[in-house]
């Protein structure tokens, strides 16, 4: 065990190992596990923060799902509403234009046998008048008696 | 391979010399021959193997760290990138276990000193003789190949990790207040002397146990290696019994060589939290 020089020569070589050392190997490793480091604490807050918008967006999917059944259910319940309605304002209308058309062919009907009644009448005059002429042709002036028949036309 | 020296003891002394460069007792630079030549260099000498090696392993851990660096994404690692990612973060969570302070110098000196010693001890697993068999070859009198068994080496070590305690004792808790920790405690104030003795002795213990205990261990189990490989001239059956010894051994200093450079790195830590400590 004899010291030389090797002692200052070790001491000036490790000397020189620790200052590269700290120059150029410790940063940059380091550096690189630090930044991964970050980037996979990133990452696991970025996957947190998607599955929790996942959730949200679930939860409002799910929302949007109930309000659309809840309006398609009045939309329905509507358009039933007023098919019922329309049903029954048809039947009204049907039943009122029966109505109407009985009413006016009752009219009708009416007004031809008044018609009838009348030229039956006109007919019936007619004859008793021809009738009653032919009796009394003989005995009765024609011209005396117009205005007896005539009288007797507009009572019957 | 033993059979080549005149006796164990020289095989011995031989795989436990460093190559050492200096001026030789003629006057001449060049390399040692033997230990007492070697010591007679004085401190003006340079252990030429323990520097090669340890230069080497060093530039291995920073040019392979350094690659992982630059190619460092935040995506997905791959290969290289992860091993190196696998140990920084195994020193980053060292360091914030056992530092408890802000200073960016602190985690990659403990990356420095882990891997750097780790390496260097990682060279007691080669078998001790390849190498120098290697050099001895190719006329290289004498090759450790395990700085760490160098005291130099893990002196050059903990020395500039202490000046690094004294720097930042002084500059966190100025020079009285680290002067007051010395000298004020564990006793009272009129009984400075003794605290002084005991705290100063307890700050120089630092870098020498921290020294020691890296050295201590690796040189013993160095030396258990060499003490296997002399059964390796023996008669067959203890070259097998050897070898199986060998296998053993190596497969504990798998945990040694570990557990040291970890220790090593620990302590580092720990010494630099103390020296930011305000209190004791």
């Amino acid at each position: 065990m004899n010291f030389n020089a090797t002692l200052i020569g070790q001491s000036i070589t490790f000397i020189f190992f620790v200052w590269f050392c700290m120059k150029f190997v410790w940063p940059p490793i380091m550096n690189a596990l630090e930044t991964r480091k970050k980037q996979i604490a990133d990452g696991l807050a970025a996957a947190d923060r998607g599955k929790h918008e996942l959730e949200l967006a679930a939860k409002k999917a799910g929302d949007n799902m109930r309000d659309a059944k809840a309006q398609a259910a009045e939309v329905i319940a509507q358009a039933e509403k007023r098919a019922a309605q329309i049903i029954e304002d048809a039947k009204t209308a049907a039943k009122e234009e029966g109505d109407r058309q009985l009413a006016a062919a009752q009219a009708n009907i009416e007004q031809e046998a008044n018609r009838a009644r009348e030229s039956l009448r006109e007919q019936v005059a007619g004859l008793a008048v021809a009738g009653a002429e032919k009796i009394l042709r003989r005995e009765v002036n024609a011209q005396t008696h117009a205005d007896l028949l005539g009288q007797l036309k507009a009572e019957l | 391979m033993a059979t080549e020296y005149a006796s164990s003891g020289e095989y011995i002394k031989h795989h436990l010399q460093n190559l050492t460069y200096g001026q030789l007792p003629d006057g001449t630079w060049g390399f040692a021959h033997g230990a007492a030549e070697a010591k007679s260099m004085g401190f003006w000498a340079i252990n030429v193997d323990s520097m090669l090696f340890s230069i080497g392993l060093g530039l291995i851990f920073l040019l392979l760290f350094r690659m992982a660096a630059k190619r460092a994404t935040a995506g997905t690692p791959s290969g290289l990138q992860n091993f190196v990612e696998w140990i920084v973060e195994f020193i980053d969570s060292s360091v914030r276990g056992s530092f408890s302070h802000q200073n960016a110098l602190v985690a990659p000196l403990a990356l420095t000193v882990f891997m750097w010693v780790f390496l260097m001890n990682l060279m007691d697993l080669f078998p001790v003789d390849w190498l120098p068999y290697v050099a001895g070859a190719a006329g290289v009198p004498h090759l450790k190949v395990v700085p760490s068994t160098d005291p130099n080496v893990t002196f050059g070590m903990s020395l500039s990790i202490f000046i690094l305690v004294l720097f930042y004792s002084v500059k966190m808790k100025g020079a009285g207040g680290f002067f007051s920790e010395l000298a004020f405690q564990p006793f009272p104030k009129f009984l400075f002397p003794v605290n002084l003795l005991l705290e100063g002795v307890g700050l120089i213990a630092k870098p020498i146990s921290l020294a020691l205990r890296l050295f201590g261990n690796m040189y013993a189990g160095e030396m258990i290696f060499i003490l296997i490989a002399l059964m390796f001239g023996g008669s067959w059956v203890l070259a097998v019994f050897g070898g199986a010894l060998q296998w053993a051994w190596a497969v504990f200093h798998i945990l040694i060589i570990t557990l040291q450079a970890f220790i090593f790195m620990t302590l580092t830590i720990v010494y630099l939290d103390m020296a930011h400590a305000e209190h004791h």
